[in-house]
């Protein structure tokens, strides 16, 4: 059967299983939107762009699949990147779908004419520009291949809009043929054995474990062999849901704003396994006296990651999907009791992170921020998605949200996109709309995509917004206020902006809360009620997040909590 | 700083060198020269690069990541193995009366060639090692170079494995 361009495209899309595309139609995707309108194909109209490839992403990490975006060439695509610039940081599944001029005028400066393929060859696993009617069905198997193994990531395909007009016959292929990348990731048996000998000689281990875990679905088999190693855990924020925050010598997040066991106990350790981390700067502190004492195991299906930043004794390459089961596998069988070897360094380490705890202290009369997370957390219940914004909310939802499983945590962690929370809100909720989706984001964060609360409202998406209201910039008032002599230059937000009126004037349900007394009910209100509300809650201007690792500083130079209320 | 020669075969797609000019600049690796051409494969094209670097670590760096661009068909370190290595210049020298037999004893002692002439000009051609394209570029330079256009080095290894059939080193 003949059928045009566009009807192949979403064909292909059905078969790759894409069950909603966000987007934003304009000049040179009408073809494919006329067909999308013919074939009723769930569709999420986004307000930016920006919002779809955010939202994309957000589905993508709630569910696992692959997101999928759609925007008009020029501006539209433009508007795409940095979405996925967020989706590549942190490896996100994507396929961005773009228009382009049609061939006959591409590279004349024609009207929306952008080179999104130049654009986003830095920010992208791989990218496609479609000029050849025969070249738009393996061009679309194989985006999908390559944003779904190996290391996920972005990918671009960008098709010239007579593409989507020309006749073909629908044949998608079965098979990939790239003769570079193969998509499996098996490493060497011996280096799980190096990784095992490296344990039974280790006195004081400790496992990092990162968002890799998540993005290969493989909690199962890390929970495993922390039980069977019974050695002390800590997470990177992209981590946070692949150890069960009741599992004993769980320290939480490590790193800038990280526990304080955590990051004394990197320092102290003499062996780091890290497994699916990229030891981030964020994460190191000064990179040269990272975990000082310690040999590192590093399992990664990244070649480039190893050594990378720091420098590894172990490095274990592959799949987690094959060598964490394996690992897990030859503790069991090395006939030795580790968890009792490791008894009293990991209650040790327990010990210390029991007697420093995140915390804050309350004061009379205001609501403190991170009252605001715990109570939302613990209203919201086990199987809610959590997702944040960037800044201070952020943090302190990394450091107070109880996140109990993988892909209910959702945040950017490697860009740090400002605007990520409500777009990638949305899609999470699309994707598991059976789950609770909470939403924690800042006064300057929210508005940096408020818009899609059009698009939550009209699609009657069930989204809670909790905006952490500062009245300031939180992360970069913290660091005036630490490193700039109080300069408050350009982070204060008082201005004349009502979130409550905007919220409502989109469709939005808006709640104010001031005084702590109302928190509870109103936070409980809200997330019982259906339909998107945005909670606006007043909070201090001057709280911090502690402890902090400053610029430059080791891990072990946090200021704490304890100090700075001194 | 040590200088490597990287052959690089790629899938000879659109935007191929776009994706390895744009990694070399996004990982802000240090390169000396770049070319690229075609193979006894008609879907192989092989880009050669000459990257400084100043550690192990960073050479490995710069090869995990190309290896991961998904156009990338193997890397070899050609530094590593029994190589000939070559690059091509051409220069043209201004040639006046009093200068002319000077260039072609020059160009002689060289084995270069004088690949045109006019009234005021000579075009020298000499292919080599990069010391010794460097070496007659600064013998010339006492005369007064118009312009010069070099290709970068390029290399194969010696002896009958061709690079695709090579370990990735």
């Amino acid at each position: 059967m003949r059928i045009n361009g566009a009807q192949a495209v979403l064909e292909s899309l059905k078969q790759e299983g894409v069950d909603v595309i966000f987007g934003y139609p304009g000049g040179v995707v009408l073809p494919l939107y006329d067909e999308i309108y013919k074939m009723k194909f769930p569709h999420i109209l986004v307000r930016h762009e920006q919002g779809a490839a955010l939202a994309a992403d957000g589905y993508a990490r709630a569910t696992g699949e692959v997101g999928v975006c759609l925007s008009t060439s020029g501006p539209g695509c433009t508007n795409l990147v940095t979405g996925i610039a967020t989706a590549y940081m942190d490896s996100i599944p994507l396929v961005c779908f773009t228009g382009q001029v049609a061939t006959s005028v591409i590279g004349k400066d024609s009207f929306q004419e952008a080179d999104i393929c130049g654009i986003t060859t830095p920010i992208t696993k791989h990218n496609y520009l479609v000029k050849r009617p025969e070249d738009l069905l393996r061009t679309i198997k194989e985006a999908f291949f390559i944003a779904r193994t190996g290391r996920p990531g972005p990918v671009v395909v960008d098709i010239a809009t007579d593409v989507f007009r020309a006749e073909m016959d629908f044949d998608y292929p079965e098979e990939v043929h790239l003769k570079g990348y193969s998509g499996l990731f098996k490493g060497e048996e011996c280096a799980i054995d190096a990784a095992v000998e490296a344990l039974l000689q280790a006195k004081r281990p400790l496992a990092f474990v990162g968002g890799g875990v998540t993005l290969a679905d493989e909690a199962e088999d890390l929970r495993a062999v922390i039980k069977k190693a019974g050695i002390p855990v800590c997470s990177t924020l992209m981590g946070l849901g692949c150890v069960d925050p009741d599992t004993e010598a769980y320290l939480g997040m490590a790193g800038m704003h990280g526990s304080y066991a955590a990051n004394m106990a990197i320092t102290g350790c003499d062996l780091l396994i890290g497994i699916g981390v990229r030891f981030d700067d964020r994460v190191t502190g000064v990179v040269k006296e990272f975990a000082p004492e310690a040999k590192i195991v590093h399992f990664d299906i990244d070649a480039a990651e190893l050594n990378k930043n720091v420098r590894v004794d172990y490095p274990v390459l592959g799949d987690l999907n094959w060598s964490l089961p394996r690992f897990a596998k030859k503790l069991a069988a090395c006939g030795v009791d580790l968890p009792a070897r490791f008894a009293s360094w990991r209650e040790k380490i327990a010990a210390m992170h029991a007697s420093h705890p995140f915390s804050y202290q309350k004061r009379n009369g205001v609501i403190m921020p991170q009252q605001v997370i715990e109570t939302a957390a613990r209203l919201s219940g086990d199987d809610t998605i959590f997702v944040t914004d960037v800044g201070q909310h952020q943090m302190w939802a990394a450091q107070f949200c109880p996140v109990s499983a993988p892909r209910h945590f959702l945040t950017s962690g490697g860009l740090g996109t400002m605007g990520y929370g409500l777009p990638a809100a949305i899609g999470a909720k699309i994707g598991r709309p059976k789950q609770k989706v909470v939403l924690f984001t800042g006064d300057g964060s929210i508005m940096m995509n408020c818009q899609e609360m059009a698009t939550a409202a009209d699609n009657g998406v069930d989204v809670k917004i909790v905006v952490l209201h500062n009245h300031l910039l939180g992360m970069v008032a913290q660091w005036q206020r630490m490193f700039y002599e109080h300069h408050y230059s350009q982070s204060q937000l008082h201005g004349h902006t009502d979130l409550v009126k905007l919220a409502e004037a989109m469709g939005v349900a808006g709640v104010h809360v001031e005084k702590p007394e109302d928190l509870e009910k109103a936070l409980s209100d809200a997330l019982s009620r259906e339909g998107a509300v945005l909670i606006d809650v007043m909070v201090p201007e001057d709280a911090d997040v502690l402890p902090m690792v400053p610029g430059g500083k080791r891990l072990d130079e946090m200021i704490l909590e304890q100090e700075a209320a001194k | 700083m040590r200088k490597f020669l990287l052959a690089i075969l790629v899938d000879n797609k659109p935007g191929v060198l776009t994706h390895v000019a744009g990694l070399i600049s996004r990982r802000a690796f240090n390169i000396e020269s770049i070319n690229a051409g075609y193979t006894e494969e008609e879907s192989v094209t092989r880009i050669n690069i000459v990257v400084s670097v100043d550690s192990e670590w960073e050479l490995e760096q710069v090869k995990h990541q190309l290896s991961k661009l998904i156009d990338v068909v193997k890397i070899v370190n050609l530094t590593e193995v029994d190589n000939i290595t070559r690059e091509l210049v051409l220069i043209k020298v201004r040639a006046t009366a009093e200068a002319r037999a000077d260039l072609i004893n020059i160009v002689n002692i060289f084995r270069a060639k004088i690949v045109d002439v006019s009234k005021e000009n000579v075009v020298i051609e000499l292919t080599g090692e990069e010391s010794k394209i460097n070496a007659i570029c600064e013998v010339l330079s006492e005369y007064e170079i118009v312009e010069i256009a070099r290709t970068g080095a390029i290399a194969l290894s010696r002896g009958p494995v061709p690079v695709k059939q090579m370990q990735e080193n």
